[in-house]
């Protein structure tokens, strides 16, 4: 079977789809860290973290943050169910960045009936959108 | 005969209401617009979510998960009714809940709880009598996915637990502007996943999993019943609105032409008092 050119990406959240593109190459934070996929890939299920996922299509390169969810991949498609999903020119900096000190906040001063693991989950996505709009200006 | 000032005041009574009407109108439709959106938005992740575990489920045993388990016994089942938080909008609130309540009557040798969201059908249900087990009232001004993830959390619940022997949704389906639908559902266990369909050309290629199959497939199915609920809900408030539009748009017509005939009524009424007046000045003259 030749090799497929192109990847059919699809990523939707619950509450709308965002990208439905052809693309070259994409990177998914999976449950056990980043991989890649180029077309041909072989079938893969995988978890998804709360992390930073790009694609490639021709030259340009698309950041987005995404956390929890799976991605599925076949060799000429990648399916993407994230329960979150932003992509970087949607990212609010400022929102995040307050949305960083306050989760730091939380977790520097532990009371007894604070979420920890709450606190945690939003710092990680708070780092993790400020990590897809940082390197989406480096790249324009 | 109603005097002029009866029929006066009556015209401009309608007036009033028809602006009310009029103004329900307008909300209802821009409302409807933005719950349209969301509802089309939200149909394609509940489909690709289908397709992956479908194919997963060719894969791992399906019958291995709780949420799977076929129970002998049909007898005690959950109702969840979705309903509006208000009423004006037709009929809406009033199939669903005359549909479920036949449900809960035919079978009244079952046990059925109801799990009621929207407060018209939770005060129905409460006036009539009938055990409600749970109820959700005023989320449809703020719908959230959270909402969603509450319900289906109860719902796995009492699944898993074995107080219920399966879960239905009783909701509008929002089919178009003009047309609801009310469907009756099975949420749990989850309905026989239909494997012959497109299975791409890798079918017989494993997959690889990261991490374990059982394990994604764990996450997935609640997953998979959270994004039904909402789904669920998002057609319920898109019908809702649409039905309220046409209820409204209805009305407002209505009272237009009702205000047409009461004028007409109110101009002969006017014309025969000047005539009599005209007539009793005549006939006052003539006795001179």
């Amino acid at each position: 079977m030749a090799l497929p050119t192109h990847l059919a990406l699809e990523l939707v959240t619950p509450d709308r789809a965002i990208v439905h593109d052809r693309v070259d190459e994409v990177e998914i934070p999976g449950a056990d860290g980043y991989f890649g996929v180029l077309p041909g890939h072989t079938p893969l299920l995988a978890m998804l973290q709360v992390g930073v996922l790009w694609y490639r299509k021709g030259r340009e390169k698309f950041h987005l943050s995404v956390a929890f969810g799976f991605a599925e991949v076949q060799p000429d498609r990648v399916t993407i169910l994230a329960q979150l999903a932003e992509r970087a020119e949607e990212i609010d900096v400022s929102r995040a960045e307050a949305a960083r000190k306050r989760a730091e906040e939380r977790m520097a001063r532990p009371v007894i009936d604070m979420d920890f693991e709450r606190a945690r989950i939003a710092l990680l996505k708070s780092l993790v959108r400020l990590q897809a709009a940082e390197r989406a200006r480096i790249r324009t | 005969m109603p005097s002029l000032i009866d029929l006066r005041r009556r015209i401009r009574a309608i007036k009033s209401t028809q602006q009310i009407t009029r103004a329900m109108k307008t909300v209802a439709a821009s409302k409807l617009r933005r719950a349209q959106e969301r509802i089309l938005g939200a149909r394609p992740f509940a489909q690709r979510m289908l397709q992956v575990l479908n194919s997963l489920a060719a894969r791992v045993d399906p019958s291995a998960h709780p949420l799977l388990a076929q129970r002998r016994e049909q007898g005690r089942v959950l109702l969840i009714v979705i309903t509006a938080d208000r009423g004006l909008c037709g009929s809406f609130n009033s199939n669903i809940v005359r549909r479920a309540g036949a449900v809960v009557v035919e079978s009244a040798d079952r046990q059925i709880a109801l799990g009621l969201v929207g407060r018209k059908g939770r005060d129905y249900f409460r006036r009539h009598g009938f055990d409600v087990w749970y109820e959700l009232v005023g989320i449809f001004n703020q719908l959230r996915y959270g909402h969603a993830q509450e319900l289906a959390r109860v719902a796995i619940e009492r699944f898993t637990s074995g107080d219920s022997d399966a879960v239905y949704l009783v909701y509008n389906e929002f089919k178009s502007v003009l047309q609801q639908r009310v469907v009756i559902e099975r949420l749990l266990p989850i309905v026989k996943l239909d494997l012959g369909e497109e299975t791409a050309p890798s079918a017989g290629v494993d997959y690889l999993y990261e991490p374990a199959p059982e394990q994604i497939f764990k996450e997935l199915l609640p997953r998979h019943v959270e994004v039904q609920i909402y789904r669920a809900l998002l057609e319920s408030s898109a019908a809702e609105h649409a039905a309220r539009m046409t209820a409204m748009d209805a009305a407002s017509k209505n009272s237009a032409e009702m205000i047409e005939q009461l004028t007409l009524y109110m101009n002969k009424v006017r014309q025969a008092a000047i005539t009599r007046e005209i007539i009793e000045v005549i006939s006052g003259a003539e006795a001179l």
